[in-house]
């Protein structure tokens, strides 16, 4: 178990596919910047893989001030072992007050084991964190400068926030596009850091046989203006009624569970707790009733439009306008509105 | 080649389907309204294991963690096909966060000896952590492979398992031991099996056998009922109707791993969610209404 280090740096795991960052990547590095100048330390980033060299560029844009690289042939495909056992030699080598992930199906596979072998803590799928003094109200004794893990538990009904006193680092996932990605700063300066790391054999345990991936076609995350259907629409030809809306309006098309398994639209529209979250400047809600799941999903968005024939569907009480009304009626009534606008 | 497979399941709050009656006045979630049930992926873990008997041949044996009344869900492993169910009970293990449950369940395990396959599912819905199989694995000191989809080849010490992986999929092939975390795309659960169901509604815990006795006997000295406790637990072992149940001490666990004192990660805070009403404004379904709310939206930059 390792004790507090209060002068160690932020560390984020930097997840990346045959050489490619994922987004979440560079949002957490934006976000350990934050708390490491509020603690006032240095930010560290691990990138681990094979054929990375190129990558460090962009996290140092985005806040690294250390970037730990370890290119090892044998790190090219993602799998648990190896990748937790080289998480926890650097961070047992150079402890890190804080080490963040982004939770996502790889972060959320590696982060568990490696605190489990740190015998460390670890918060799961935070959408939020900060810094701040707590009193523990068992001992009485105070701590300075925690970090404060945010998440929705419970279904989503409540907002739990988990701190980690004395078995340390502070480890956390953090969601997917609940951190605003900051503009990258070419000018800034940073250092990389060649590590090596002794795998064994033993911890690649798994053998790749196939792999297959979709490609991204749609850029939920990315959208200003998102207008979603859900199992309300009723059919695929009413969905195209949501398409109509989105491009007048020139917004991304997304959808709840719901519309996803009645089988009216792709799973890579899908917002919610299952699938992508999104905090676009308008969300445009159509024939959704707003289960929680759904709710968690596009909550945070600047404004919320619902359009429902049930006034009493729990999507109205997230919105900012409701139109209690039948959206075969209403869609081409905006559509118009919009081209005269 | 016959597999053994011990499969982790949890009895949690039907987060899910928070219905009105569920909440309060002030919006927030009273949870001893909603109904205890079987947290939904672990039911996917339970027949991928069932599955594996049903073709290789081997044993299912079902694990829980949680109260007395955890044991509900063992029923329901028993009444799906499970050989054995295990309760592991202890009010010393309440309180404990995914570190000090892998920990636990870790440990019962290793106590239920030998393995080839350990199934949990993804997650639990009143968590939604999905740690505690990876931790398990961990101190298991065996691989782990997540989120199942399907199992693609067993053979030998080698099994093929498709995964999910967010944007796709990928087939893996890992030698057993292994620990696995289920999906619920992975298969479609039977029900519980009616001829099961008859034979083992009767199965109980030795804690439900000790809270019938002592409704029973009132009157009876301690050494009384602790000696029909036993000789109850006795006839339904006899009967294959006794769900064994463990504590802390059976599985060897090193208090200090725990419960709250095993939990480095402490709840500071709980917000209850209280959907805000305010800034709220309906717009009527007409041309006119449409027109409005478009125009709002320029005003404020909302549309450029």
């Amino acid at each position: 178990m390792m004790e507090p280090n209060r002068q160690g740096e932020v560390w984020v795991f930097a997840e990346q596919e045959d050489g490619s960052l994922h987004d979440v990547a560079l949002e957490l590095c934006g976000k350990a910047r934050e708390l490491a100048d509020r603690l006032g330390v240095k930010t560290g980033v691990v990138l681990p893989g094979a054929g990375v060299e190129s990558l460090p560029e962009r996290l140092i844009a985005h806040g690294a001030d250390n970037v730990y690289v370890i290119d090892d042939q044998r790190l090219g495909h993602y799998q648990t072992g190896p990748y937790a056992q080289v998480l926890c030699s650097l961070i047992e080598k150079h402890r890190p007050q804080i080490v963040i992930y982004g939770a996502t199906p790889l972060g959320r596979d590696l982060a568990p084991r490696v605190a489990s072998t740190l015998r460390a803590g670890m918060t799961a799928d935070c959408t939020d964190l900060e810094i701040s003094d707590v009193t523990d109200p068992k001992t009485k004794t105070d701590h300075k400068n925690l970090l404060l893990q945010i998440r929705p538990a419970f279904g989503g009904n409540i907002i739990a926030t988990i701190v980690n006193f004395d078995q340390w680092p502070q480890m956390a996932t953090v969601r997917e596009g609940v951190i605003p990605l900051k503009e990258a700063d070419a000018s800034r300066a940073g250092q990389v850091v060649k590590e090596q790391v002794a795998i064994d054999s033993d911890s690649l345990a798994l053998k790749l046989i196939e792999r297959h991936i979709e490609p991204r076609k749609i850029n939920l995350k990315g959208a200003r203006v998102i207008v979603a259907g859900g199992g309300g629409i009723g059919s695929k030809e009413n969905f195209q009624l949501i398409y109509e809306l989105a491009g007048a309006i020139g917004g991304a098309v997304g959808a709840s569970r719901a519309a996803v398994d009645g089988g009216l639209i792709g799973k890579e529209h899908q917002i919610g707790q299952t699938g992508t979250t999104v905090r676009p400047a308008l969300y445009i809600a159509v024939g959704i009733s707003g289960a929680i799941q759904h709710r968690a999903g596009m909550e945070e968005s600047a404004k919320i439009i619902a359009i429902n024939t049930d006034q009493e569907a729990p999507i109205f009480s997230v919105a900012h306008y409701g139109i209690v009304g039948d959206f075969r009626k209403v869609i081409p009534m905006m559509i118009k509105a919009i081209k005269e606008k | 080649m016959p597999y053994d497979s011990i499969v982790c399941v949890k009895q949690v709050p039907d987060t899910a389907n928070v219905t009105a009656e569920a909440m309060k006045e002030d919006g927030t979630v009273n949870r001893s309204a909603l109904p205890a049930i079987f947290n939904p992926e672990d039911l996917h873990a339970l027949e991928t294991a069932l599955e594996i008997r049903e073709q290789h041949g081997g044993t299912v044996t079902a694990l829980t963690m949680g109260p007395p009344k955890a044991s509900d869900v063992l029923r329901e492993c028993l009444y799906r096909g499970a050989d054995r169910a295990i309760l592991l009970t202890d009010p010393r293990a309440a309180a404990s966060d995914t570190l000090a449950t892998s920990y636990i369940l870790s440990q019962a395990v290793k106590t239920v000896g030998r393995y080839d396959f350990v199934f949990c599912g993804r997650q639990a819905i009143d968590g939604d952590t999905a740690q505690v199989g990876p931790q398990c694995a961990e101190k298991l000191g065996i691989p782990q492979v997540t989120y199942l989809e399907g199992m693609v080849g067993l053979s030998g010490e080698v099994a093929q398992l498709r995964r999910n992986i967010g944007r796709g999929w990928e087939i893996v092939e890992v030698r057993l031991p292994v620990l696995v975390t289920v999906l619920e795309t992975a298969n479609r659960p039977r029900p519980p099996a009616a001829r099961r169901v008859m034979r083992l509604k009767r199965a109980r815990t030795a804690a439900e056998i000790a809270g019938r006795v002592r409704t029973e006997m009132p009157d009876a000295s301690d050494g009384q009922r602790q000696a029909e406790i036993q000789r109850r637990a006795d006839a339904q072992k006899e009967r294959g109707l006794l769900i064994e149940q463990w504590t802390l001490d059976q599985i060897g666990a090193d208090l200090s791993r725990c419960g709250l004192a095993g939990s480095p990660t402490k709840v500071h805070r709980i917000q209850a969610i209280v959907l805000k009403k305010e800034g709220y404004s309906e717009i009527p379904p007409t041309e006119q209404g449409a027109r409005q709310l478009v125009h709002e939206l320029v005003v404020d930059r909302t549309l450029g």
